[in-house]
């Protein structure tokens, strides 16, 4: 039983080498009942190797592990989840086409003798999501359910191992706005009801909605452990980068030019509905909205990845119809998606060939490869842009968040498309590459191309764009002309109603 | 997907080519299996012979007495190449003891006096000549591996010809994430077009030389329509490709079948043996076209635009598609190549049988693929290396081999075999650090 002194969870100088990196140095944290833990970090700052020696995935080199003040060994997940902990990571653990009752109960069926028991599993089901308040019918298809449902589903069944800490691994990257509300209320129930929570996100203003604590890691050290409510935003991004920064966006004011994308009416099934905007040249255009609000299928039929029912693209004045990527891009048109590495990589294939992929025309004669010009190239952009490969053969899934989207960047470069397309550009990746990207972005409208900012972030809408389209269902719910004194709360008012 | 221990050239081709090691391990286990006492044959047999009875002090005049067999002149050429102006070869008689008596005694009734007599181990042992009073001399034997004659290593080559070749096309199909089932079948129907013309249309035996050309291309063309088909389903309609393929195999032999009507065609001139039989340089022709076929492929595969796209298809369908990679034009194409290869493989077959059969090829798609996937190209797509494949070809040439050459069974080399198949793509997961303890121990207690 848990005694008053001891916390729930007590990691004690804890270490954790792997063949050339020191993941873990000596770190301590503590988690008590009913507390909200951030643990912030860059990519690579020893978050992922915590979080799996929490899980037993991993097992540390020294330092130990206590729960409830008794020292545990958390030798395989088996043992870790049995002691009460549960993980939810980002790339959730749900069987798609089963049910959520048979999710929850995967491997440890309710049983009459050899029969399961569906409606004693309906019935626990029904008091987990009421634990939760949600209300999720316990017979749907997993498959069929919201990211954000999906994500309850975790959650309970989490509860449903008797969880006592919760480990929640960035929870909110694919949720909108809405749904992040949601889902503190859920975060904060579990809170009351005594449950120590782990909580691991990029987004500040989330750490400073929910968390009591927050822990700073950096190169596989703590740096930091101090009240959230003493901490700003900024001190906890000097925390993480190791160094003062000036600006956490560094818009560039400048003129934008003439027109160079027009779009009418457009239509696609029911989830872009009657969009019509102009992008100019040396414009960063802001899309933002709720997820689900259309922004993304917007920005595909722009691609070609969708052909639009109705409606008229004009580029430079002429109209244009596109049938494929293939015909956007051969148009000057490149979409960066959000997804880079299910869409953007191939991430089993090295740099080069990645970098090589949209401009094999342009780096062979007669389908002749010319392999020297295209790793110049490559070498040309990793200097200027400050990509970090060991080579140009290191393969894509070896590379940091920030170096795939610096990479997949480079490949549209390269191809000189004048429309550059890009899916919240800096999902999932860092503080110190985020703000690189920003720098490139500027970088880019100043020599002259125009960029389309698709985001979910609030903040980085609001400080890196020219012009801000809010979308709601499907539509344009209005324009933001200003963004320099515009507020979240204008966004939001546009994007919810 | 591991990075290789260093970057040097080495450190890359062994991390790509890391069962050439295998093979060489193999090729040297069996060389040491099968060394036996060796008999020259030929001329190298004349020129022994010639130099033991130059050896010979006194002048000779001498007698050479071999078997019936197809290399006995050349051991006489071989003799008179290299023999001493001073001995004189009398006669030279190929054929059984009778022919041997009959020699002995009308050399020695023309006032020959025959002191040695020249013969094979075999001939040797025959009466007339064991009774003679000459001394008997035979090429003098030597040590070898049985595996390492050049004969063998001409039969081995020459045995996993058509699987390497359709291996090729096999090796793109895999790496786009697909599979073809039906090139065993496809092998049938070349071989039955092939055979079908010839004897139709251009005059059966007598058929001249552009009329088996043409034969042959309808034999591969037939091969070309189907993967077309395949190709078109897969693309057009996303349909798995092992069930299209699967499908077309059992459609494909039925058609074979029906076309030969369920005879085999033996109406094949002997001309028709040049491509599987005929030598250049001593090398069979088949086996050269399969080399060059595949230094093409080297490069196709990873010198031009078709060999990326085909890898990015297979390594993420998606973001090659993003990429303005036309997803289906690939897929299209990769089968059609695999189609027309595998049509190929049946002209080989036909020509290597001189006759055509709607069996032909069977179970082959299976040792393609196992060709294939033990030359390290993954079924997930994406990865693998033509010259892999061709590596993948002769280990599975040379263990078949092996096992003729020490006389196991059929049944024990399907077991040997299919042992050989599991044991490659493990080492090779190992090899790339794709396999850990906790992996397998979780089988049994998670």
């Amino acid at each position: 039983m848990t005694t008053v002194d001891s916390p729930l969870l007590r990691m004690s100088h804890v270490s954790k080498s792997f063949p050339g990196v020191q993941a873990l140095s000596d770190v301590s944290i503590q988690v008590k009942a009913g507390e909200i833990l951030a643990i912030i970090g860059e990519n690579g700052a020893g978050k992922s190797t915590l979080i799996k020696t929490l899980g037993g995935a991993h097992q540390p080199d020294a330092g130990c592990i206590e729960i409830d003040g008794q020292p545990v060994q958390l030798s395989n997940p088996i043992r870790a989840q049995s002691l009460g902990i549960s993980i939810i990571y980002q790339e959730f653990n749900l069987v798609p086409f089963l049910t959520v009752r048979e999710n929850i109960f995967l491997g440890r069926a309710i049983q009459t003798g050899q029969v399961i028991n569906k409606s004693a599993e309906r019935r626990v089901t029904n008091e987990l999501f009421q634990r939760l308040g949600a209300t999720i019918d316990p017979e749907t298809t997993v498959a069929r359910l919201s990211v954000a449902d999906q994500q309850l589903v975790e959650i309970a069944k989490a509860l449903h191992t008797n969880a006592r800490l919760l480990v929640m691994d960035e929870p909110t990257a694919a949720l909108s706005p809405a749904e992040v509300e949601k889902l503190f209320e859920t975060v904060r129930e579990l809170k009351s009801q005594g449950i120590g929570v782990i909580y691991i996100s990029h987004r500040l203003d989330e750490i400073v909605a929910i968390a009591d604590r927050v822990v700073v890691l950096r190169d596989g050290k703590l740096v930091a452990d101090r009240p959230v409510h003493d901490t700003s935003r900024r001190q906890m991004i000097e925390l993480m980068v190791g160094r003062s920064i000036e600006n956490e966006f560094p818009k560039v004011e400048h003129a934008t030019g003439e027109k160079c994308l027009s779009v009418q009416s457009l239509n696609w099934s029911n989830r872009v509905c009657d969009v019509s905007f102009d992008l100019h040249v040396g414009e960063i255009l802001g899309i933002t909205g709720l997820v689900g609000a259309g922004r993304t299928e917007l920005v595909q039929l722009l691609a070609g990845v969708e052909t639009p029912d109705s409606g008229t693209i004009k580029i430079a004045g002429q109209p244009v119809r596109f049938c494929s990527p293939r015909d956007a891009i051969r148009t000057g048109i490149a979409l960066l998606t959000e997804d880079r590495k299910r869409q953007g990589l191939v991430l089993a294939h090295s740099a080069n060939e990645n970098f090589g992929l949209p401009n094999l025309d342009e780096f062979s004669t007669a389908s002749w490869l010319n392999l020297k010009q295209e790793s110049r190239r490559l070498a040309d952009f990793t200097n200027t842009m400050n990509i970090k490969i060991a080579s140009s053969r290191q393969l894509a899934g070896q590379l940091s968040g920030g170096n795939q989207q610096k990479l997949v960047l480079a490949k549209w470069l390269q191809r000189n498309c004048q429309i550059l397309i890009i899916d919240e550009p800096t999902r999932g990746i860092d503080v110190g590459a985020k703000y690189e990207i920003y720098l490139l972005m500027n970088e880019l409208v100043a020599s002259g191309k125009s960029v389309i900012m698709v985001s979910s972030e609030m903040p980085e809408v609001l400080g890196m764009s020219d012009r801000i389209l809010v979308m709601r269902a499907g539509c344009l719910a209005g324009e933001i002309v200003d963004p320099s004194s515009a507020t979240q709360e204008q966004i939001m008012e546009l994007a919810a109603q | 997907m591991s990075k290789p221990k260093n970057n040097s050239r080495l450190g890359y081709f062994l991390n790509d080519y890391g069962m050439i090691v295998v093979l060489l391990v193999l090729m040297v286990v069996l060389s040491l299996v099968t060394i036996a006492r060796q008999q020259p044959t030929g001329a190298s047999a004349g020129k022994n012979i010639a130099k033991q009875i130059n050896a010979l002090k006194d002048p000779t005049e001498f007698l050479l007495i071999t078997p019936q067999g197809k290399l006995d002149f050349e051991i006489a050429q071989g003799i008179q190449q290299h023999i001493d102006q001073r001995h004189t070869l009398v006669n030279s008689v190929h054929g059984g003891p009778r022919e041997a008596n009959l020699a002995i005694r009308a050399a020695r009734e023309a006032g020959k006096k025959i002191t040695v007599i020249a013969c094979t181990s075999a001939s040797a042992k025959w009466d007339p000549v064991k009774n003679a009073e000459a001394k008997k001399i035979i090429p003098s034997s030597y040590i070898w591996p049985n595996f390492l004659m050049p004969d063998n290593l001409v039969t081995i080559a020459q045995r996993i010809t058509v699987i390497a070749i359709i291996a090729i096309g096999m090796t793109m199909v895999i790496i786009t994430a697909g599979i073809d089932l039906s090139v065993g079948s496809l092998i049938a129907l070349s071989a039955v077009v092939t055979g079908v013309l010839i004897r139709d249309c251009f005059g059966g035996k007598d058929a001249g030389t552009l009329g088996l050309w043409i034969a042959a291309i309808g034999g591969i063309a037939a091969c070309v329509v189907v993967g077309f088909s395949t190709g078109f389903l897969v693309a057009a309609f996303r349909l798995p490709p092992f069930i299209v393929t699967l499908a077309m195999m059992l459609l494909v032999r039925g058609v074979a079948n029906v076309l030969s009507q369920q005879r085999t065609i033996h109406e094949i001139p002997v001309a028709f043996d040049v491509l599987g039989k005929g030598y250049v340089l001593g090398i069979p022709i088949a086996v050269w076209l399969m080399f060059a076929l595949f230094a093409v492929a080297y490069f196709v595969m990873s010198r031009t635009t078709l060999g990326r796209q085909i890898y990015a298809v297979g390594g993420n369908e998606e973001a090659a598609r993003l990429s303005g990679v036309r997803v289906k034009r690939v897929l299209l194409i990769v089968y059609t190549i695999c189609g027309l290869l595998a049509g190929l493989g049946g002209v080989i077959v036909c020509s290597q049988l001189r006759s055509a059969k709607a069996n032909y090829g069977q179970m082959d798609e299976l040792t393609v693929i196992a060709a294939v996937v033990v030359g390290g190209t993954s079924l997930m797509g994406g990865q693998g290396k033509i010259l892999g494949t061709l590596i993948g070809a002769f280990i599975i040439g040379v263990i078949q081999n092996g096992m003729n050459l020490i006389h196991m069974d059929d049944k024990t080399q399907m077991i040997v075999l299919g042992s050989v198949i599991v044991i490659a793509v493990l080492l090779d997961r190992i090899k790339k650090g794709q396999v850990k303890w906790s992996d397998i121990k979780n089988v049994f207690t998670s």
